[in-house]
């Protein structure tokens, strides 16, 4: 199996280009909240991502991106208060590891489950990590969770310069934009292809002879680690971390980014990311239960769109 | 009574009958033959609405029935028997034979007329009636899943491979339901790999290979000429 | 530690084991029936307890309230089904939890919309309480086990006998044989989501006067009545039962040691472990 390329690549680019742009743009022209916004709607579209890789390509239903997004938050903040001076290297060092674990113990169970099983699973870690960190107070901070300093950006030799808004910003920019491309090209090179038919048709997959385990472990760490890295990324936004996080709730509104948007696609969790947190602010000072109209549309959509906003797109400019 | 008019009908995404026609009349016997494959089967499960009937059209009495559920097809008269019989293993003779017996518009006086007639044409159905569907051998099975369809009162009965697997004795025992069935003027489509059977209680007889019809005669033509068999399905 | 704190969790483990085998058996008849995991179904306990409450203010009645929640519950679930679960028949298993899990968002908004984000609570209907061993033990919690027991015989004898339980046991055992013999599976399968409803509405307003009713109780109920029912066998309903009862009865004396934030750790490690060892269920005869 080639890589795929298809007729979108030129425009993929320039689009891309695009945003790029218009997000770097962005702090000198919004005013402050709405600047945080967007830093935000990134950390959550990288978490949105990191998801769509299980959702979209493997075909693994995971509640347990909380986990994952949760330990990379505390796994961060472990490291900007032991170590001083606080670090920044470190932080995303601590993360990942600590969202790797977690991944890794994740991983061993989605070989030998499947469906369900294994998104009752995914669900029932995100609570065991939600109630250890929410009672282990000595540690975690317990209900309160962890404040800590923010570290410097600082290259070794190169290069120190505090996080002002606008440079966290770009950092985040840059580190989503990065972790986007190389997203991209891991699902277009062959294992990506090998995910999807994972996806479509296990049996056939491993009928024609590949190791199925193999490559859900890989995908599952692979999700992991960027779901880990988005939760360093808002430990060093916000300052802190807290068991909210953890819970599996949050797990499934990036579900909901991920299907709105359309699975799949990798940029369509991102948009869905961008959409729900628009509506969300848009509408809760309307509507404090704004959810309602929105979980509504959602099962709407799985009903009656199941390839979500991007794939509705899709299908009818490809017509 | 019965009309399947150039039914293409797919299992997922296989193409398996290229435009089938055939008909049966009622209170008539007509055998459907045709190497493993050919998609006689699938013809049976595209009346019953099981596979996916893209193109044609079936009608039942003048209706048509095209693409409906299974269970309304059972209340319009047509019952099913397939080749696997599928008996609820779990539900005991009696149960099994009141998933068809249960319906609304008939009395008791009437469900127990039922009963003992298929108790009678069947009788190791009542020594074995409070026993697991799944404890009965596959003779026996066979036996039931005949009854159970008995139990709707059917104007026809999709008979699919009902000699599969048995011993010749029990063969001559659907034999002989066929033609009590017969007597009482339900209609039959056969599907069967047992030849001489087909030949002997059928009346007309269409041949299927590769998802069409390619042949069709009254039985005792092909009794006759024993040269079409050989030449459909190398028998 | 002394002998009674034991005897008492024991106590204890039974009456929650029978609440939980109450709303695990509707979500274990609804999958075995229709192959649906109901993300909502803790949810559907949540709304019974906030319907029962307010019946309850309403009539100062208990025993009205639950008939009442049970009656009004049933109906939304079948409203539900035909909605919302019909359309995803046949299609991949991941979209009917993605749209339960949609409805357990909009449900739990809509409660907090309505009731409030205070818990409420509901009177027991039998005061009272008699000795048991060191303390005094409320009547109300053993008839609440009591009366979840005879719902879920009732249940149980509706399926055995009757034309409806045989129609329940044959699409449960193979949908398409069903309809074959001119069962309503459609029909069958509203009514059961139906039942399964009402008895988790029956849980919710027979925990109210246990724990009171808050929004977050739904999560809370899904997860357990999951692990349940993955512990007992899925679609197996005598399977649940003894599952709820052993997972309440661990956790009651986990309680012991730990504080009931942490106990709930012993059902998730019971969870992990049978999906590790016999993922068919613990408690089913032979793992196919």
């Amino acid at each position: 199996m080639t890589a795929a390329t298809d007729r979108w690549d030129r425009p993929h680019w320039i689009g891309f280009a695009v945003v790029v742009g218009l997000l770097v743009a962005a702090p000198l022209v919004l005013p402050p909240f709405w600047q945080r916004f967007a830093t935000e709607i990134l950390i959550w579209g990288l978490l949105a991502m990191s998801s769509d890789i299980l959702i979209g390509y493997t075909g693994m239903v995971s509640f347990g991106h909380s986990a994952f997004f949760g330990l990379g938050m505390y796994g961060a903040a472990a490291a900007l208060l032991t170590v001083r001076p606080p670090n920044l290297w470190l932080a995303i060092v601590y993360g990942l590891v600590g969202a790797g674990l977690v991944a890794a113990f994740v991983a061993y169970f989605a070989t030998r489950l499947r469906d369900i099983y294994f998104s009752i699973t995914t669900l029932v870690f995100s609570q065991i990590f939600y109630v250890i960190i929410f009672t282990w107070t000595a540690v975690t901070g317990g209900e309160n969770g962890l404040t800590f300093r923010q570290p410097h950006l600082a290259v070794p030799g190169l290069a120190d310069v505090t996080f002002t808004p606008t440079v966290l910003h770009w950092f985040v920019v840059a580190v989503v934009a990065l972790s986007y491309l190389l997203l991209r090209r891991i699902t277009r090179s062959p294992f990506g292809m090998v995910l999807q038919s994972i996806r479509e048709n296990e049996p056939r997959t491993r009928a024609i002879g590949y190791s199925v385990e193999r490559y859900k472990i890989v995908a599952v760490l692979l999700s992991g680690l960027f779901a880990g890295l988005a939760g360093v990324l808002y430990a060093i936004q916000n300052k802190f971390a807290a068991p909210d996080f953890v819970f599996f709730l949050v797990s499934g509104e990036v579900i909901i980014f991920n299907v709105m948007g359309g699975i799949g696609t990798l940029v369509g969790p991102v948009v869905g990311a961008a959409f729900f947190l628009l509506l969300r602010e848009g509408l809760s000072r309307y509507f404090e239960y704004y959810l309602i109209p929105v979980g509504i549309i959602f099962i709407l959509m799985v009903i009656f769109l199941p390839q979500g906003f991007l794939g509705f797109l899709r299908r009818r400019l490809n017509q | 009574m019965l009309t399947l008019s150039d039914v293409h009908a797919y299992y997922g995404k296989s193409h398996i009958l290229h435009g089938v026609s055939l008909e049966v009349g009622p209170g008539e016997v007509v055998g459907l033959l045709g190497r493993n494959g050919v998609g006689k089967s699938t013809t049976l499960k595209s009346v019953m609405g099981l596979a996916r009937p893209e193109r044609g059209r079936v009608t039942f009495d003048g209706r048509d029935i095209t693409g409906l559920q299974p269970h309304h097809l059972a209340r319009l008269g047509i019952a099913w028997v397939p080749e696997d019989r599928r008996i609820f293993r779990l539900l005991t003779v009696l149960e099994n034979l009141r998933t068809g017996l249960d319906r609304s518009g008939v009395d008791d006086a009437r469900r127990t007329r039922l009963l003992d007639k298929v108790y009678a044409a069947f009788p190791v159905l009542r020594e074995r009636r409070n026993q697991a569907g799944g404890t009965l051998s596959g003779g026996e099975q066979q036996m039931l899943a005949i009854a159970r369809a008995m139990m709707l009162e059917p104007k026809i009965i999709l008979l699919d491979e009902p000699t599969e697997g048995l011993m010749p004795r029990m063969v001559s025992q659907i034999r002989d339901i066929i033609g009590m069935l017969h007597q009482e003027g339900v209609a039959i489509l056969l599907v069967e790999q047992n030849v001489p059977l087909t030949l002997a209680v059928s009346g007309r007889v269409y041949i299927m290979e590769k998802g069409v019809v390619r042949h069709h005669a009254p039985a005792a033509d092909l009794r006759a000429n024993p040269a079409v068999i050989h030449q459909y399905l190398g028998v | 530690m002394g002998f009674e704190p034991i005897l008492v969790q024991t106590v204890n483990g039974l009456v929650n084991g029978m609440i939980l085998a109450l709303v695990a058996s509707g979500l274990t008849l609804i999958f075995g029936i229709m192959d649906v995991v109901n993300f909502a179904h803790g949810d559907l306990v949540m709304l019974g307890g906030f319907v029962g409450a307010s019946t309850m203010a309403v009539t100062g009645n208990f025993w009205v309230a639950l008939l009442v929640a049970a009656l009004v519950i049933a109906v939304f679930g079948a409203a539900l089904q035909v909605s919302t679960l019909r359309p995803l028949l046949g299609r991949d298993p991941l979209t009917t939890i993605l749209a339960t899990f949609g409805v357990s968002l909009v449900l739990q908004k809509y409660a907090l919309w309505q009731w409030g984000p205070s818990a409420r609570n509901l009177q027991e209907p039998i005061t009272g309480r008699f000795d048991l061993f060191y303390l005094q033990y409320p009547w109300y919690r053993v008839a609440t086990a009591v009366l979840a027991g005879a719902i879920i015989g009732a249940l149980w004898l509706f399926l055995k006998r009757g034309t409806f339980g045989i129609w329940i046991r044959a699409t449960t055992q193979d949908r398409i044989m069903a309809s074959a013999m001119g069962i309503p599976v459609p029909w069958v399968h509203t009514t059961v989501f139906a039942i399964g409803a009402a008895m988790a509405a029956a849980s919710g307003v027979l925990f109210g006067p246990l724990g009171g009713v808050t929004q977050t109780m739904g999560s809370d109920f899904t997860l357990r009545a999951f692990i349940v029912v993955v512990v007992g066998g899925m679609g197996n309903l005598g399977g649940s039962i003894l599952a709820a009862i052993f997972i309440s009865l661990l956790e009651a004396y986990a309680s012991l040691f730990v504080s009931p934030a942490q106990a709930v750790i012993v059902s998730f490690v019971a969870l992990i472990l049978t999906l590790l060892f016999r993922p068919t269920g613990l408690f089913v005869p032979t793992p196919k």
